[in-house]
Formats: C-alpha cells, sequence, structure tokens
C-alpha cells in the first residue's frame, strides 16, 4: 500500500516535469562520465606504475667484447653502491627470449633479428629509483660497459601528462557534479513548488516527513540511477573500444592497459556517486522547502 | 480538549501581534464558533492548534499534549487527531472524489482494505453517496466542501477544525454544512469554526468567542454574533 502510493505519486511527478527530469538526468550521466574518465585514468598510472616499477630501473648494456674479468668487475661496482637494492643478470638468450616475448605480434621483425643482435646486460633495481644518476656515473666509464639507460625521460614525461590528465578530469568532474547538484536542487525545488496543494494536504492530513518527501527524494534517486547508468555505459564502451581495440591496437603491448577487472570496480562507485548525490541533494533541498 | 494561556502570536516583520495574550479553554465535544472582524486573528488562532505556526508567548494544550513540548516528528501524530476545512475546499482536481477521501488515508499509511471500507462510510455520512465517481469540477460548491469535510472526518479526529467553511457558499447550501458539522459534533467531535456568517452563529446558539485586534473579547455560551446589531 505504502509502496504503491509512494510510487504511483513518484510517476505523477516524474510525468509532470518530463524535461527538467532528463536534464537532471543527462548532467548526471555528463559529469559522473568525466568523474569514471578521471578514475580510468588514475587507474592506467598505477597500471603502469606498477609495471615499470616492478621491473628494472636501471639497465647497463654490456659489449659484445666483454671479458669475464670485465663482467665481474662492474657486478662487484654495482652491488657495493648503497643506492641498489638488487642486481640481475640478463644473459643474451634470455633477452632474446624476452625480446621474442615483447614482439610475438611483429613475426617478421622477431625473424629478422638474431639471438646475437641483442646485449647481454646487468638489471639494477634501485631502492630509490630517483637515484639513477649517481648509479649510471658509476658504471658508465668501466670497459666492458656499452651504455646505462635509465627510466627514460619520455617516459617520465608521459606519467606526468597522465597526471595532469588525471586532475584535469577530476576538476572538470567535480564543476559538472556541482553544475548537477545545483539543477537537481532546482529541479526537486520546482517539483515541490508544482505540487505544493498535494504536499499541503499531506501536511494538513498528518502524513509525515518522510512519507510527503519520498516521492521526491525517490525521483531524485532515479534521475541520479538512470544518469550513473549512462556514464557506466559509455565507461564500458571506452574500455572496449578505445583502450583494448584503439590504443591497444594502436600501439600493441609497450604497456599494460587498465584492466576489466579495474573498470569494473570504478562501476559502482558511479553508480553509488550517482544515486547519493541525487537523493542527498534532494532530501536537503526538501528540508528548506518541504517540511511538515 | 484545547487550552490557550496567554498566547501571543507576532509574526515576524509585523508591528502588531496577530493575537495577544488569548486564555480560551475548549472542553470536549464542544462547539465553538470564533467570529470577529477580518484580520483579527481567528485564522491564527487555528493554525495555532496545527502547530502550523508556533506561538511568541504562552502555552498551548491539544489533546492533553503541550504543543511547545511536541518535537518536529510528532506533528504528523497530532495532526491525524484533527480534521481541517477551509473556505476554498482545498480538494485535489485531478482525483475524484472518493480517490480525494481515500488520499488522506493512504498519505498517513492506512491498509487498503480499511480504505476500501471507511471511504463509502463517510461519503454516505456526508450525502455525497452515488457521487463518489465525479471530478470536483463536476460538482457544486456545497457538495465540493462535502467532500472536503469527508475528508476531514475519515479518520474520524477527535477535533474538526473549520476555517469560514461557508465563506464561498450561498445561504441555503451553508445551513446544509452546518447541519452536516453539527451531526459530527454530535458523534463526540470537538468543532472550532471561524466564520463572519452572522446568521449561522445566531442561529445555531453555541459558544462564541469574539477576537478583537488579536484579544479574546468576549466568551458566551449559547452566544450570538455580536450584540450592536
Ligand atoms: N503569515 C503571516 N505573516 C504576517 N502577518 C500575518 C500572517 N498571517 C496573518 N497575519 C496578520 O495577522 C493578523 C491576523 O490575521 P488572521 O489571518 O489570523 O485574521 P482572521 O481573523 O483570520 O481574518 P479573516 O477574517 O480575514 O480571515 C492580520 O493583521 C494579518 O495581517
Ligand atoms: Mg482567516
Amino acid at each position: 500500500m505504502r509502496a504503491r502510493f509512494v510510487l504511483s505519486e513518484m510517476s505523477i511527478g516524474l510525468r509532470r516535469n518530463l524535461s527538467m527530469v532528463l536534464a537532471v538526468v543527462l548532467t548526471a550521466a555528463i559529469s559522473l562520465s568525466l568523474l569514471a574518465a578521471a578514475l580510468v585514468l588514475s587507474k592506467q598510472i598505477q597500471t603502469m606504475k606498477d609495471y615499470w616499477f616492478d621491473r628494472i630501473q636501471v639497465s647497463v648494456f654490456l659489449t659484445k667484447a666483454v671479458t669475464e674479468p670485465e663482467r665481474t668487475a662492474i657486478r662487484e661496482e654495482l652491488v657495493q653502491l648503497p643506492q641498489v637494492e638488487h642486481v640481475y643478470y640478463e644473459s643474451q638468450s634470455q633477452a632474446y627470449a624476452r625480446f621474442k616475448q615483447q614482439f610475438k605480434d611483429v613475426p617478421s621483425l622477431v625473424k629478422n633479428t638474431p639471438e646475437s643482435a641483442l646485449p647481454e646486460s646487468y638489471r639494477v633495481k634501485l631502492k630509490d629509483p630517483k637515484k639513477y644518476q649517481i648509479v649510471a656515473s658509476a658504471v658508465q666509464r668501466m670497459p666492458g660497459v656499452d651504455q646505462v639507460q635509465g627510466k627514460s625521460k619520455a617516459l617520465e614525461q608521459f606519467f606526468r601528462f597522465l597526471g595532469y590528465g588525471q586532475k584535469i578530469a577530476l576538476a572538470v568532474a567535480l564543476v559538472a557534479l556541482a553544475a548537477a547538484v545545483l539543477l537537481i536542487f532546482n529541479t526537486v525545488r520546482l517539483a515541490a513548488f508544482s505540487r505544493r496543494r498535494e504536499t499541503g494536504i499531506m501536511r494538513l492530513v498528518g502524513a509525515s516527513d518522510l512519507y510527503i518527501q519520498a516521492p521526491f527524494i525517490l525521483e531524485g534517486a532515479l534521475a541520479g540511477f538512470l544518469g550513473s547508468l549512462l556514464a557506466v555505459g559509455g565507461l564500458l564502451l571506452t574500455k572496449a573500444l578505445i583502450i583494448d581495440r584503439g590504443i591497444h591496437g594502436m600501439f600493441g603491448d609497450v604497456v599494460n592497459y587498465v584492466s576489466w577487472g579495474a573498470v569494473a570496480s570504478i562501476i559502482p562507485i558511479i553508480i553509488l556517486t550517482g544515486v547519493l548525490l541525487a537523493s542527498i541533494t534532494s532530501a536537503v533541498t526538501l528540508q528548506r522547502y518541504l517540511r511538515v | 480538549m484545547i487550552r490557550f494561556q496567554g498566547v501571543t502570536k507576532l509574526y515576524p516583520n509585523s508591528a502588531r501581534p496577530a493575537l495577544e495574550d488569548a486564555s480560551v479553554e475548549i472542553e470536549k465535544g464542544e462547539f465553538v464558533f470564533l467570529v470577529g472582524q477580518s484580520g483579527s486573528g481567528k485564522s491564527t488562532f487555528l493554525r495555532l492548534v496545527l502547530k502550523e505556526e508556533k506561538p511568541t508567548k504562552g502555552q498551548i494544550w491539544v489533546a492533553g499534549k503541550d504543543l511547545s513540548r511536541l518535537s518536529h516528528w510528532k506533528i504528523p501524530a497530532l495532526r491525524r487527531q484533527i480534521g481541517t476545512v477551509f473556505q476554498d475546499f482545498r480538494l485535489l482536481p485531478n482525483k475524484t472524489v472518493r480517490e480525494n477521501v481515500a488520499f488522506a488515508l493512504e498519505v498517513i499509511g492506512k491498509p487498503r482494505h480499511t480504505v476500501a471500507k471507511v471511504v463509502p462510510e463517510v461519503l454516505e455520512l456526508v450525502g455525497l453517496g452515488g457521487k463518489e465517481d465525479r471530478m470536483p469540477d463536476e460538482l457544486s460548491g456545497g457538495e465540493q466542501q462535502r467532500v472536503a469535510i469527508a475528508r476531514a472526518f475519515v479518520n474520524r479526529p477527535m477535533i474538526l477544525i473549520a476555517d469560514e467553511p461557508t465563506g464561498n457558499l450561498d445561504p441555503s447550501t451553508s445551513v446544509g454544512i452546518m447541519r452536516l458539522l453539527d451531526r459530527i459534533n454530535r458523534t463526540g467531535t470537538t468543532v472550532v469554526m471561524a466564520t463572519h456568517d452572522s446568521h449561522i452563529v445566531d442561529s445555531m446558539r453555541r459558544r462564541v468567542i469574539e477576537l478583537e485586534h488579536g484579544h479574546v473579547t468576549r466568551d458566551q455560551s449559547r452566544g450570538v454574533y455580536g450584540y450592536a446589531r
């Protein structure tokens, strides 16, 4: 009985200001999409950081003509450096295996690269990745060392770029969410005004605050929910089409991309934000404009 | 049933109080007319009973409850014990007679079978049997007021408040409405009615409380509308 009544009042309200409700749904969808974008970017950054930071931070490539004593000297020099956490040795055949794995989608490249083209190397893990320069200069001039590579500048910049992107998306998302809140506030106020006859009678015959306000709050929550569903739809499409097909198709496996699991973990955040934001805004508005 | 003790109501931004130091006691089952010129404070009195307004000074008891101690969330319970009728009927134009009355029960969460049972009873009581499916704009003013009374009474309140219920009706229709209010009063319901209609007051011979500029200037059992006329 109660549920039936509240639902029928809600549907009357929805039909009465359909255009306003649609505006709320779309605004919510846009702002929540931006929020989703910010979250995806932060997941992507995390994924890539895990990928790079777990791996070697400095690679010391050895010359083709390196001798056994040189090899040992370089290793001992690296190991005694206080900034170094761990030193791995990668032989030519190991390097070749990794190379084959990395470029398995490009068989022609693998076929045309002999194992001997890949240098052997020491892969060094640092206690603090920023200390790269100290380690590099310690071994750079030693005999047998071909070149030393750190985490490249380009990669650093790429991370920074992604970081900016994420912050901007987050900032725009917050502004859009604020716009959505204002719009919901106005919509609910108008809805309350357009149904003041009904609510006036309800107050008079002793309906409780909750009973009077529930249809409005549910209306708001439904609009927020629909908006969040649209945003989730956009998120899934982005993952399937832009990330997996577009970027992955173009650049291959140079980095790890944000996984379906990570994307799925964003979905409840988006839906919860949409529903809670809309219903809390509605409830607060009604506290001001519709009380017993 | 209703007790005002030294009640003053000063609306914000207004120089003169709408009600000043008013003390009145109304017993259970009484029928009371509230008379006085326009602006004398009748509607204010009734709004205070409903706790739609809070008194600036003084104390009010309704149905044994001190309204100043009644917390916000208990106001609905108070209003369920008070039926209210206005000059302008206040019906929902897009609902039928039956739905208008049922609305009052639905919004306080009464179960469906109760609504189905009591709504026809009360419509019969107010003389609207057979017109349950009409819309308000298909009814005369008197009939609309009967719907409003049915809605006010359907929950069997202890108190019925009527603010100029005959204000928009012609004299003969008004007599019918007064008969109905009298019948409701005879079921034990306390009726408080604000009115400008001297004929009605004079013919009913019930208790009359007169307000003048917010002061109670007369309280007379079996009274008339005014002395000097
Ligand atoms: N909400 C309000 N805010 C400010 N002043 C008000 C308000 N309601 C009523 N008043 C003032 O309080 C005084 C009493 O008003 P009230 O409505 O109680 O009179 P009344 O006796 O019901 O008059 P009427 O017979 O015209 O209905 C008037 O001076 C009115 O202007
Ligand atoms: Mg009045």
